[in-house]
């Protein structure tokens, strides 16, 4: 026997070890049939822990409602959650541990762009599908590439998506085709959101009339927005966070540049108007996830069961999580038996389904195509407009 | 011509905050020397002070401006007292690198006291939009307080450096400490008094942001400290007019760059003016060459 060939079956036997130990581990905690296991990654600690608490609230009501009415194929759903305590390396080790040892089928989350990120590949290497609701980057189901990565799906749309439903918004229901841009010159974000808007602006047969920049934690925009309201635009695009955006909208509105103002998911937050002021919220349009004034029949009925175990009203976060875990449940189901690859290949397959935040068909680069609720914002209080059905 | 007319009043409004903290740096460095790092903080300290004092004692503007500027001018003394005291003989760089140090004690203390969050400030101020030449350009009252506010404290600055005692020893101490105290002024009083002044000053900017932009936050300080700090060495540092003339035209180079689709550059053209008028004109555009005694 050569060295190579020692050293080889070393390898092997204690690969073989490893295995049996691993496969003991499992063994002892469930899958022996009675429950499917479903990994949550979230960020349950630390900076952005709303966000990954708000989803597992949803999450965990609409598991409770699936187990109470029979479950999915004959089983109950058991959720295996940890915390990834909002810390990239965290996120990947808790991704990892979730697809080696736990024995799941699916894995959720997490919540954010960056965490989501960390996750995948233990999600990919393991051949896992993971779900994140509320990852908004482009490239989280799509490498550099372009490639698609094939167990990796997202059920919010898109940061560049929320610049075509806008653009769109100002075209056909405000009959504007003379826009201006005002965009953080240092996010990824405002960046996406500005290229796609002023493309589809422009495929409308519109005309992006002036393009200016501001950076994060600037105060004084007045400058630019005296040059913008000398281009005379119709509607003005401020894809950005509500910190810099309450400013603007404040100083547009005393520089009497009053046309509508239109944005993304940035501006949800009650200090928006606290920083413009309740006059200058007025006029001002964004695309959101969900809005809680929506009079849709599942909106509702999620109102009333997430209060009656919450005792508090939803927000976009609870309503993203309970979308998700039946958008699984409807995956499994269609697949028929609860193994990582069939329902990797349902979740692909998924067309109309219906959910609170709206109806979500998965494209072939494993975005959903979904309708965008728009928001109005009255005297500062958000409004809910309408939904927008995509193309 | 109508857009000209506006971005004038927008550069005057951002000048005039600029030319108000300069006025404090500037009277620093006039009287000992020292380049007052923490100075923007102090601003940042102000607007807290008249946050709390608007938001919890709803009280009105002017006593927010008031007791600001006095919390601000006990902080300048104290600063003075404990950190720059001790070093008033020793070089330079050690006074420069303890008013950094200063500066970042004073953002990080008040970040853990009050959270780096952004806090709105309330709305004290009632703004009307006045029109000129028949809705050309906009004027909001709040811009005419903060340029008659600056003013009116420059005029008074220059009042009592000019045509009081305590003024003319403040003079005195500028142009020679040793000779000054020979003469029987009390260094250390007028010191405490320069600090109390500028800081003051500082703190009435700290207001008069808050009111005007409604936002402030700890970080506030950094970088409307550093643009005043350019806006005292472009006029000539140690100048009272030189730092309001500074000001006003950092804030016209700005809005200036910004209306001509330069947004993204104006830090960029304020800092290159500041290098190109260091190297043609060291003394600043108002200062007057002075000769170095050998």
């Amino acid at each position: 026997m050569t060295v190579m060939k020692k050293k080889l079956l070393g390898i092997l036997s204690l690969a073989l070890v490893l295995s049996l130990l691993a496969g003991c581990t499992s063994n002892s905690s469930s899958n022996n049939g009675d429950t499917i296991r479903v990994g949550l990654n979230y960020e349950l600690s630390g900076g952005v822990a709303t966000y990954g608490q708000g989803l597992t609230e949803g999450i965990e009501l609409a598991v409770e409602e699936i187990n109470k009415s029979g479950g999915v194929l004959g089983k109950e759903i058991e959720l295996v959650k940890i915390d990834n305590k909002s810390e990239d390396t965290e996120s990947a080790n808790v991704s990892a541990r979730l697809a080696t040892r736990e024995n799941v089928v699916a894995l959720l989350g997490p919540a954010t762009s960056g965490n989501t990120k960390a996750a995948i590949p233990a999600a990919m290497q393991n051949k896992i599908p993971l779900i994140t609701g509320s990852a908004t980057a482009d490239d989280i189901t799509v490498d550099s590439n372009g490639n698609v990565r094939e167990y990796i799906f997202k059920t919010c749309f898109s940061d560049s998506f929320q610049g075509v439903i806008m653009a769109e918004f100002a075209v056909n229901d405000l009959g504007a085709k003379n826009a201006a841009i005002l965009a953080d010159s240092t996010s990824d974000y405002a960046k996406g959101l500005s290229k796609a808007f002023k493309e589809t602006i422009e495929k409308y047969g519109g005309k992006i009339l002036v393009e200016e920049a501001y950076q994060a934690k600037d105060t004084d925009f007045k400058a630019v927005l005296t040059n913008i309201k000398g281009a005379n635009p119709e509607v003005l695009f401020v894809p950005g966070y509500y910190e810099e955006v309450g400013l603007i909208v404040r100083q547009a509105r005393e520089l009497g540049l009053d046309v509508p103002i239109l944005g993304g998911d940035g501006y949800e937050s009650p200090k928006f108007v606290e920083i413009s002021g309740k006059e200058a919220a007025n006029n001002v349009y964004y695309s959101n996830h969900y809005s809680p004034m929506d009079d849709a029949e599942e909106v509702v009925k999620f109102r009333e069961s997430f209060k009656a175990k919450y005792n508090k009203e939803p927000d976009g976060f609870n309503a993203l999580g309970y979308d998700m875990a039946y958008l699984l449940k409807d995956a499994i189901e269609r697949a028929g038996e609860a193994s990582p690859e069939k329902i990797k290949e349902a979740l692909e397959a998924t067309k109309d389904f219906k959910g609170v935040t709206g109806t979500i068909t998965i494209d072939e680069y494993h975005n959903p195509i979904k309708s965008t609720t728009i928001i109005e914002l009255i005297d500062g209080v958000p409004t809910f407009l309408k939904k927008l059905d995509p193309k | 011509m109508e857009q000209v007319l506006q971005q004038l009043i927008n550069g005057i409004s951002l000048g005039s905050i600029y030319a108000l903290i300069a006025l404090g740096y500037t009277m620093v460095y006039g009287i000992i020397n020292l380049i007052n790092f923490a100075h923007g903080d102090i601003y940042m300290i102000g607007a807290y002070v008249g946050y709390a004092v608007t938001r919890f004692l709803g009280l009105g503007f002017v006593p927010a401006l008031l007791i600001s500027m006095a919390t601000c001018s006990i902080l300048g003394i104290l600063i003075e007292k404990v950190a720059y005291k001790p070093l008033r003989n020793a070089s330079r760089i050690s006074a420069l690198i303890t008013a950094i140090a200063v500066s970042l004690f004073l953002q990080y203390t008040m970040m853990y006291f009050v959270k780096p969050d952004t806090r709105t400030f309330p709305d004290v101020l009632s703004s009307n939009k006045i029109s000129i030449l028949g809705g050309k350009a906009l004027l909001d009252t709040k811009n005419i307080y903060i340029i008659l506010i600056t003013i009116v404290l420059m005029l008074l600055l220059q009042y009592v450096v000019l045509k009081t005692k305590i003024g003319k020893a403040m003079r005195a101490v500028a142009l020679d400490k040793d000779v000054a105290q020979l003469m029987g002024v009390d260094i250390n009083r007028i010191i405490s008094f320069t600090f109390a002044i500028g800081s003051a000053l500082a703190g009435a900017a700290g207001v008069l942001v808050g009111v005007y932009y409604n936002t402030i936050n700890p970080l506030m300080g950094t970088v409307p400290g550093l643009k005043a700090f350019v806006a005292a060495v472009l006029g000539g540092i140690g100048l009272i007019p030189g730092a309001v003339f500074g000001g006003f035209f950092l804030g016209m180079v700005e809005t200036l760059v910004s209306a001509y689709g330069g947004s993204i550059f104006k830090d960029a053209v304020a800092f290159g003016i500041l290098i190109i008028v260091l190297l043609i004109k060291p003394s600043g555009l108002l200062g007057k060459t002075v000769k170095e005694k050998v």
